[in-house]
Parts: structure tokens; sequence; C-alpha cells
């Protein structure tokens, strides 16, 4: 990248303006902070920890599958693995990773906020998430858990010895930590928008924002009783879901899934809005169809509760229920499609440069794209029955949420970046790592939609040897993957150390979170800003707006509008 | 296991599964492709610094494009939902005139035991051209009956009778697989299904009926176990008469109507309290830990032969 | 004794935050008990008379009594609602000492009925378990789950409501203009909502 601005003092030094980062550096400092940029990033390294614990469990997954005979581990520690990888990524990375992160630091910022409505609430949050957490990482060294991420009933009630009812406890209270993030985003976006953030000036990255925090809110509780029951029934023989005591499993699924498939749009939500901030600051142009976008990610939302039975197809609940679920998973489909039409026409009539966060935004597209078909394949009843739990599900929903939530993490990560440091990093590397990405993926998952059609089933620690070849390219792109996810680490480190001051707004976008400095203050602007334009109102010609100075005339206009609830 | 390393399609449902799957694969890659030239090409096209002319859309023609692909989108998802579902629901009913076979799944194998009373542990012998109805049933934790070459799967739930079906095409032998995570042996929890021509298969199944048949366990066990106490036509204990009741209507104490199939019968073997039937007191004692899960079967089996309203 | 906090520049707009969130708070709180309800359901048509019987197990008397408890709470808790609003604080004083003594009262009901419950095996998976129907058992691991998570409610309220009515009394906080008391409110009367809900489903089903 050469083209960005250095517009940090002449002599090259490396020093920041004061800011959020220099408001004490003691650990106290930091635990017991109740600034939302300083949460954002002890999640930032609370789900970093984590990614790399379930990738490290993946990778020894990978190794494991590169013969068919069980080898390298037991089943019994492979199946640890497995479920150790799902419990950690799912809700110790993927739930908390844009949210509670980006979402954290940057929502305040683009809608001009001074801090979340609750403070102190957003500490507990962490405080709840990284308990959870270490109650997780508990269970994994008494023994493990192996009942799978998705703790079905009666294996995970009656049948397992393992530490169930720890990595359950993990789970719930870090579900605490969700519900409390959920409300709190929820009460910010209706009470904190500045003066002039309209909703229908709220960036997509604010609305995918708020979205997920709805979801977070009804579908987590939900999660929370199921596996409250569980814990109940192996504590106390309740037999909720024990069929010789009257139980029925499958209820617990019903109650599973109706939490866990908004999950998954909990977790691709946020990674919609920022590819959205993302595609538009680096094609120089306005988002194509503001309102219908808004619409898609409200329908995604409210749709996705009323789709969990598409999981139980083969489960035998009754054809007719199978039916429409069927149906509502193919009217889920139309707005996530609008939603990629609307970025590829969003790249028309633009200046497209392609900086790192810019080429995992193109990666994301593409990605989530061949996700989401696959997600047709599975919404039809006959070919479901087939693929499901097999391999291509977890192709699937390794590319919506690698593929997919994954590629979006690190794009925001990259675009906010300067912001949130205050430093640049460097390019090369980082446009290396995002190619790296894109390739290792496609060799570690796709293989695995043939493994899958062919009929190999998921979760098997040895498997028939015809399995084989299509195992060896998935474990050596998941090679490629592990050294890309490397890769970050080291030049974001380097530049953490030694990067250039990035200037307040090094990717000339619109957004407000660019309207203070790099890092922001304590407060995050020294002036409220006031909105009066539209979002991503970039030139046609490309350049930056140039009525930028116009917010500060407007500070003491009395406009009220954008201030209701 | 002799067969290519290519999915093999040996059952009627694998046809029309692999003409679905075919036409899903052609639309995704169209859409996969129409993705990619829209991102590619205007990532060439607009970059920055090229010389194409840049000018808006005007608004009337956004909002047309919009509710176009809108429209083309959900046509599309409706279509391929209306396909797929009516695939599913041909394929629902079992035929008329299937043989039944009862499989029973525990950690980590499987069990089956035919109309005869043949058992077999880990391998399924089915007849070509003929439909087969499976009687799925679990002794412990929830496993899922899975032959790829059939593109068949059915999870196995402790608790219930749930019936499956399919009709071989090829004969040959196929894998079987669980496909539901069920513990330390899940991976391993393997067999086979050999499908043979029908004159094969009934010389097999001859050679096999060897002993007691299924029906003639259950007539002995309802003896042993005490059932006979009750259910007998001469008990002076006030209870159903089982004759004739296999596939019958039955009215419950509750108002409701079941019907008597295997899975009735199943549950108030276990749970007698369950379903009571109108006019009769909720007596009999619960068998669901003096039998195991074959023996179940077998009484079931009995109790279908002595009369069965399906023929 | 500062009662705006950050973010806020108004009380007003403190206040209205802060309600607002307990009401998402209630709804997350309504699908938390909702996935027992709706399993409680799921099971109640398929063991209709288990669960009659078994309903006919649990001691009204007591039920009875605690809904009294709990609904007069609820009204004792509005006056200090209503009383924090006007700036009356020995009223508040009042209502909220009362609404958590009937709080306290219906907790000591609910461990004696526990105690019973306990000495006659009204246990899922007890030998002595004393109604035979199928399904009774699972009514039973309703009742216990459900009666449980609502006393932990109950609990967290009741302390939440005697904190609360300390520090009014030490004149901590400005409880005449911030949300506190009428969230604290709405949280209590979800509580007796609830239970307004689990008394037909546990106490009067099959009577």
């Amino acid at each position: 990248m050469t083209d960005i601005p250095q517009t940090g003092p002449a002599d090259h030094s490396y020093a920041l303006p004061p800011s959020y980062l220099g408001a004490g550096s003691t650990l106290k400092s930091w635990l017991l902070t109740t600034d939302h940029k300083r949460i954002g990033l002890l999640y930032l390294a609370t789900i970093t920890f984590f990614f790399f614990v379930g990738g490290v469990a993946a990778t020894l997954m990978r190794m494991e599958l590169i013969t068919p005979a069980g080898d390298l581990v037991s089943a019994d520690t492979y199946n640890r693995l497995f479920t150790l990888h799902g419990v950690i990524m799912v809700w110790f990375f993927l739930v908390p990773a844009i949210p509670a992160t980006l979402g954290n630091f940057i929502m305040p910022l683009s809608i001009g906020a001074r801090d979340v409505a609750f403070p102190r609430l957003n500490l507990l949050s962490w405080y709840l998430t990284a308990a959870g957490g270490a109650l997780a990482l508990v269970s994994l060294l008494m023994g493990g858990v192996d009942t799978g991420w998705t703790f079905y009933t009666p294996y995970s009630t009656l049948y397992s010895n393992s530490w169930v009812t720890l990595a359950a406890a993990g789970v719930f209270v870090a579900g605490f930590g969700t519900i409390a993030t959920g409300l709190n985003f929820i009460v910010t976006v209706h009470t904190q928008r500045t003066q002039g953030m309209t909703w229908m000036r709220l960036p997509l990255f604010v609305w995918s924002i708020y979205a997920t925090a709805i979801m977070m809110v009804l579908a987590t509780p939900v999660l929370a009783i199921a596996l409250l029951m569980v814990v109940a029934e192996r504590l106390f023989n309740l037999g909720l879901f024990n069929p010789d005591q009257g139980g029925d499993p499958i209820i617990f699924q019903h109650i599973f899934w109706f939490y866990s498939h908004p999950a998954v749009y909990i977790m691709i939500l946020p990674g919609m809005g920022v590819v959205t901030e993302v595609l538009t600051c680096f094609g120089r142009r306005r988002v194509f169809g503001y309102e219908a976008m808004v619409f898609a990610i409200l329908g995604i939302a409210i749709f996705s509760f009323f789709v969990w039975g598409h999981h139980m197809f083969v489960s035998g609940q009754s054809t007719y229920a199978s039916l429409i679920f069927s149906l509502l998973s193919f009217v889920v489909a139309v707005p996530s499609a609008i939603k990629v039409f609307n970025w590829s026409a969003t790249l028309y009539g633009g200046h497209i440069t392609f900086e790192a966060s810019m080429l995992y935004a193109l990666g994301f597209i593409g990605l989530f794209t061949l996700g989401g078909l696959t997600g047709l394949y599975l919404a039809s009843i006959p070919i479901d029955v087939h693929v499901t739990d097999t391999y291509f599900i977890v192709a699937h929903f390794h590319y919506i949420m690698v593929g997919g939530m994954v590629s979006a993490f690190f794009a925001g990560l990259h675009y906010w970046w300067p912001k949130i440091t205050g430093r640049t990093y460097s390019e090369g590397f980082a446009r290396l790592a995002a190619l790296l990405m894109f390739v290792g993926f496609n060799f570690t998952f796709f293989p695995q939609f043939i493994l899958g059609y062919l009929g190999m089933p998921r979760r098997y620690w040895s498997y028939p040897p015809e399995f084989q070849i299509l195992n060896i390219v998935s474990s050596f792109g998941a090679l490629i993957l592990a050294a890309a996810y490397l890769l970050p680490m080291i030049y974001l480190g380097l530049s953490l150390w030694r990067g250039r001051p990035a200037g307040n707004n090094p990717w000339k976008a619109t957004g407000l979170e660019w309207a203070t400095t790099s890092p922001p203050p304590r407060d995050n602007f020294d002036v409220r800003p006031v909105v009066n334009r539209e979002p991503y109102s970039y030139h046609d010609d490309g350049s930056l707006p140039s009525n930028r100075d116009e917010h500060e005339e407007n500070v003491n206009s009395q406009d009220s509008e954008g201030r209701g609830m | 296991m002799t067969q290519s390393h290519w999915l093999a399609s040996a059952s009627t449902q694998a046809e029309s599964f692999d003409r679905l799957f075919l036409g899903l694969s052609i639309f995704s890659g169209l859409i996969i492709l129409l993705v990619a030239a829209l991102l590619i090409g205007f990532s060439i096209r607009f970059r920055s610094g090229s010389k194409a002319t840049r000018h808006n859309v005007p608004g009337l023609h956004r909002r047309e494009i919009e509710i176009g692909w809108i429209a083309a989108t959900a046509f599309a998802a409706l279509f391929i939902f209306w396909w797929a579902t009516s695939l599913n629901l041909q394929f629902q009913e079992p035929p008329d005139g299937s043989i039944e076979i009862h499989v029973t799944a525990k950690q980590w194998m499987w069990k089956a035991s035919h109309e005869n009373g043949a058992r077999e542990l880990g391998t399924l012998h089915v007849p070509v051209g003929q439909p087969v109805k499976l009687y799925l049933e679990s002794q412990d934790v929830i496993h899922s009956f899975f032959v790829p070459a059939f593109r068949l799967k059915q999870d196995v739930v402790p608790g219930r009778t749930i019936i499956a079906w399919f009709k071989a095409t090829e004969p040959g032998t196929y894998e079987l697989l669980c496909a539901e995570y069920c513990g330390t042996g899940h991976s391993r929890m393997r067999g086979e299904v050999v499908v043979m021509t029908p004159d094969d298969f009934a010389r097999w199944l001859g050679d096999q009926s060897e002993g007691s048949t299924l029906v003639a366990a259950g007539r002995d066990l309802f003896t042993s176990v005490g059932c006979s106490g009750c259910h007998a036509p001469a008990s002076a204990v006030h209870a159903p008469d089982l004759n004739g009741l296999y596939g019958r209507e039955v009215p419950l104490a509750d108002g409701r109507t079941i019907t008597a199939d295997a899975a009735y019968l199943r549950d108030s073997i276990l749970l007698p309290r369950r379903d009571v039937v109108a006019g009769y007191e909720p007596i009999m004692p619960d068998f669901a830990k003096l039998l195991d899960e074959d023996e179940v079967e077998a009484l079931v089996a009995y109790i279908r032969s002595l009369g069965d309203n399906d023929q | 004794m500062s009662s705006l906090n950050e973010p806020f520049d108004t009380i007003t707009r403190q206040r209205s935050a802060a309600e607002f969130g307990i009401w998402i708070f209630l709804a997350s709180e309504v699908l938390f008990f909702g996935g027992l309800f709706t399993g409680y359901s799921v099971y109640r048509f398929s063991y209709p008379t288990g669960f009659a019987a078994a309903g006919a197990e649990t001691d009204l008397l007591i039920g009875t009594a605690n809904t009294a408890l709990l609904l007069t709470s609820s009204a004792t808790m509005a006056v200090a609602v209503w009383s924090g609003r006007a700036g009356f604080r020995r009223q508040v004083l009042w209502g909220l000492s009362l609404t958590a003594l009937l709080g306290a009262g219906f907790m000591v009901l609910k461990a004696i009925e526990y105690y019973n419950d306990f000495t006659e095996s009204l246990i899922p998976g007890s030998p002595d378990f004393p109604v035979p129907d199928a399904g009774a058992q699972v009514f039973f691991s309703f009742y216990w789950v459900m009666t449980a998570l609502h006393a932990v409610h109950l609990t967290i309220g009741v302390g939440a409501v005697m904190t609360t009515a300390i520090r009014v009394w030490l004149d901590r906080f400005d409880w005449r203009s911030t949300g506190l008391l009428h969230v604290l409110g709405l949280y209590w009367h979800l509580i007796d909502v609830i239970w307004i809900v689990l008394f037909p489903l546990l106490y009067l089903l099959g009577r």
C-alpha cells in the first residue's frame, strides 16, 4: 500500500496523540475500565486466545484425518477434540468476535456517542464471557467433554462420562454475558445517537450490530434453559429427555436449535455489516440500495427464528413440520441474496482500490455466496437427508462461519486497526495473509463438500479408505490456513510496536468514527459531531466529501432529529 | 468392499436425488459465475484510475434492478422448494407389499431381524427390486441409519419406532454407516447392506431361518413373562383381547384414538399407563426393566401375527 | 450523590434508557422461561392423564397462599415505585420493606412445601414415587425445575429490594429522579407474572 497519506508528524516519530490508551497503563486501569474501547480490546485479547485454542484442536483433528485408520490420537481424544473445537469456536470466538470487539469499539463511535448506554454492564459482560471461557477451559484440563458442541441428549445426559456439566455451565455463564451485551447495544443505538443520526442514516454496520443484539437477547436465554435442563438431568436424574422415564430426546433438539439457528446469524450478520463498510470505502461508492439492505438485515434476523427445524429433517419429525421449515429456509435465502447482489452493484461505477481489508471483504462475498448456495441444498429435504451429518454440513457451515465470518472479522480488523491503535501495518503482508487465507480455506473446505456428497459422516475418527485422498487435500489446506492465521499476529504485533502513526482518516472514509483522532480520546469526540447527510456519501469522483468541516458549524443547531427512542 | 470409489446409485430414491442434486449444482454454478463475473468485472473496469466512464444509475432504475433480483431470487427459491418437496412427498409413504425388517441400533452395532426370525449383526441382506420397510429402534442413544448408495438417512431415536424405507435397484454390497454421533465407537459403527437378487435372497433367508423364528420366540415369551395371565381370552383379569388388534383403531381412555401399530404395541409394553384403552383399568405393570429390546420386538411380532388388519 | 452517569447528558434520558433496558431484559427472561413452558406443553399433550394425576399431588393450600403473598407484594411494590416518583420517602421505605417481607414469606412457605414434597418422595426417579401413571415423573421434573428457577429469581429480587431499601434509607442515591425504583418494580412484577403462569400449570391441573 503506497497511497496511505502519512498525516503523522513530519519527523516520522512514532508518538501518538493523547488518547484512551494513555488513560492509565496499570493492569487495574484495564480490568476495571468502563471505556467501551478498552473493553473492546479486552474482548479482542480474549477471543484471540480462544481462537488459537480452538485452532490447535482443529489442526490436531486434521492431522488425525490424514490416514483412514485412527492412529494419531485415540477415539476418545478425537471426540474431545472436536467438541472442544466446536464449543470454544462457537461460543468463545464466533459469537463475541465481531459484536463484542469491533462492535464494542466502533459502534459507539459510528453513532457519535461518548460510550455505550451502560458502561459498567459492558464490563460485566466481559467478565461473564471470560469466566465462562475459564470454566470451559477447566473442563478441558480436567479431561474434556465428548458430546459434540450440540450436547445432544440422551448421550449428553445419560451416557457421556465427561465433564459435560462444567462445560455447559461455562456456556451458560458466557450466555449471560452475551445477553447483557445485546441489551446494552440495543439501548445504546436507541438512546446514544448523536444529533442528526436518524435511523435511516445509520451505517449498515450499526444496523447489523443492532439486529444481532436483538437476536442475542431473544435467542440466548433459550440456549441457557436447554443447557440448564441438561445439567439438571445429569445432576438430579430428572429424566426430562430420558425415554425410560417418559422423556423425549427430540425436545432438546428443538429447544437447542431454536437458539442455535439464530446464533448462526448472530455470527454472520455483523460480518455483513463490516463488509458493507469496507466495500463502500474502497469502492468509493454509496452502498447500492441502502433501504433494501436494512430490510434484508431485519428480515434475516426475524426469519432466523423460524427455520430451526431444518436441522432436524432426519430426526423423525413430522413430514409437514419438515415442509414448513423447508419453505421458510428457502424464504430466508432471499434477503441473503439481496445482500450479495447489492454488494456487487455497489462496486459499479466506483474507484476501486485493493487494500488488504478490501481483499478480505471481496473474499467474504465469494465464500459467503458459496456457503449460502449450499444452504439451498440443505433446505431441500431429499438432499438434506443424504448430506446432513456428513462433511457436506461441515463444509457448508465453515464456508459461512470461517469463509464468511472470519474473513469479515479480518476485513474489519484491518479496516479499523489504524483507528483502534493509531498505527499502520504492513499492507504487503496483510494482502499476502488475505490471499493465503482464501486459498488455504478453499483447499481445506471445498474437498469436504465432495466428501459429504460421497457419504463421509462427520465426527468420524477413522473412516473408510476411499475417502483418504480428499482428506489429505483438506489437511494440506488446513496447514496453509494455519500459517495464514499466524501471519497477522506477526505484522499486527509489529505494527503495535513500530507502526507509523496512521492519521485520523487514512482511508478517507465517511463514518463518524473517522471524524475523531486516531486513536480516539477517552470521551471519543472533543466536540460531539452532528450528522447532516446520508451515510456513505462518497463523491462520485471518489474524493472525500468536502463537507466534513460543516460538522463543527452545526454543533449548536438545535435539531432534535434522531434523538428519539 | 468391491464398489468403486465414486458414489454408487443403488435405490429408486438415489436416481431422483441425483437429478435434483445435479440441477441444484448447475444453478449454484451459474450463480457463482454470475457473482464472480460481477465482482471481478467491476473490480477491473472500475479500478481506481481506470478510464471507464462512471455515471450514476438513476433512482427509478435502481429500484427496478432491486425489485428484479428480489423477484428472481424468490422465484428461484420457490421453484427449488417445489421440486425438492414434491420429490420428498413422492417417497414419503412406503408402498404396499414391502418386506419388513426390524433394525436395532446400540452402541456400537446394527442388529437386524427378518420377518421369519432370521437375525444378523452388522449386515443387512435385502432383495433387489422390492421395497423394504425398516422399523428402526435404538437401545441407548440416538444413532442414524445411513446408506449413502441409497441416499437414505434416518435418525434412530431411543423410545420411538421410526419407519424408513427404500427400494434397491442394483445388487451389490453397500456401506451402512452411523451418521449421528453416538460416543467412542461412533466411527466404527459401520456395516454392510447386501443387495441380492430375489432368488438369492430367498435362498439366503431359508438358510437362516433355522431354530425359533421371531414370532415363535414371541409366543414363548408371551407365556413365560406372564402376558397370557391377563391377555389370554380365557383370563379372569379384565384386559384387552389382542386377537386381530394389529392395525386397528383403538379408542383410548382419554378420548383419543390411536392406531395399534408396532410403535403403539411397543409403548404399551414399556409404558403401559401412557395410552390406556377405553374401558380398562390402568393395571398393567411396566415391562421396561424386564424385557430387552430383542424381546420386545419378538412380542410385537407375535401380537402382529395374531391378526393383522394391514393384510 | 451523583445520579447522572456517563454517557448521559440528562437525567430524563438516563431514566428512559434504564427503563427501556429492563424491558429488554424482561423479554429475555420470558424466553428463558419460555423454553420450559414449551417443554411442559409438549409433554402435557403426550401424557394428559399422567400430568393430571401428578398435578393433584402438589400442595394446593401452600400454592394458593403463596400466590396471595406474591400478588400482595406486587401491590406494595407498586406503592413504593409511585411514592418514589412523588418523593414520599417514608412510603417508599414501607413499600420496599413489606415487599421484601412478603417475598421472604413466600420463600419460607416454599421451603416447607419442598420439605413435604421430599418426604412424600415426589422426586423423579425415586423408587417410592407415589404416582404410577406414565408422565407423572416428567411433570415433577418440570415442577422442580420451574419452581426452583422461580425461587432463584425471587431470591435475587428480595436481595435487590432489601439493598435498595437500605440505600434509600441512607439516601445513598437519588431515588426520586433515577429510574432505579421503576426498574426494580418491573423486575418484581415479572417474577410475579411468571408465578401466575406457574400456579395454574402446576397446582390447578388435575383438580
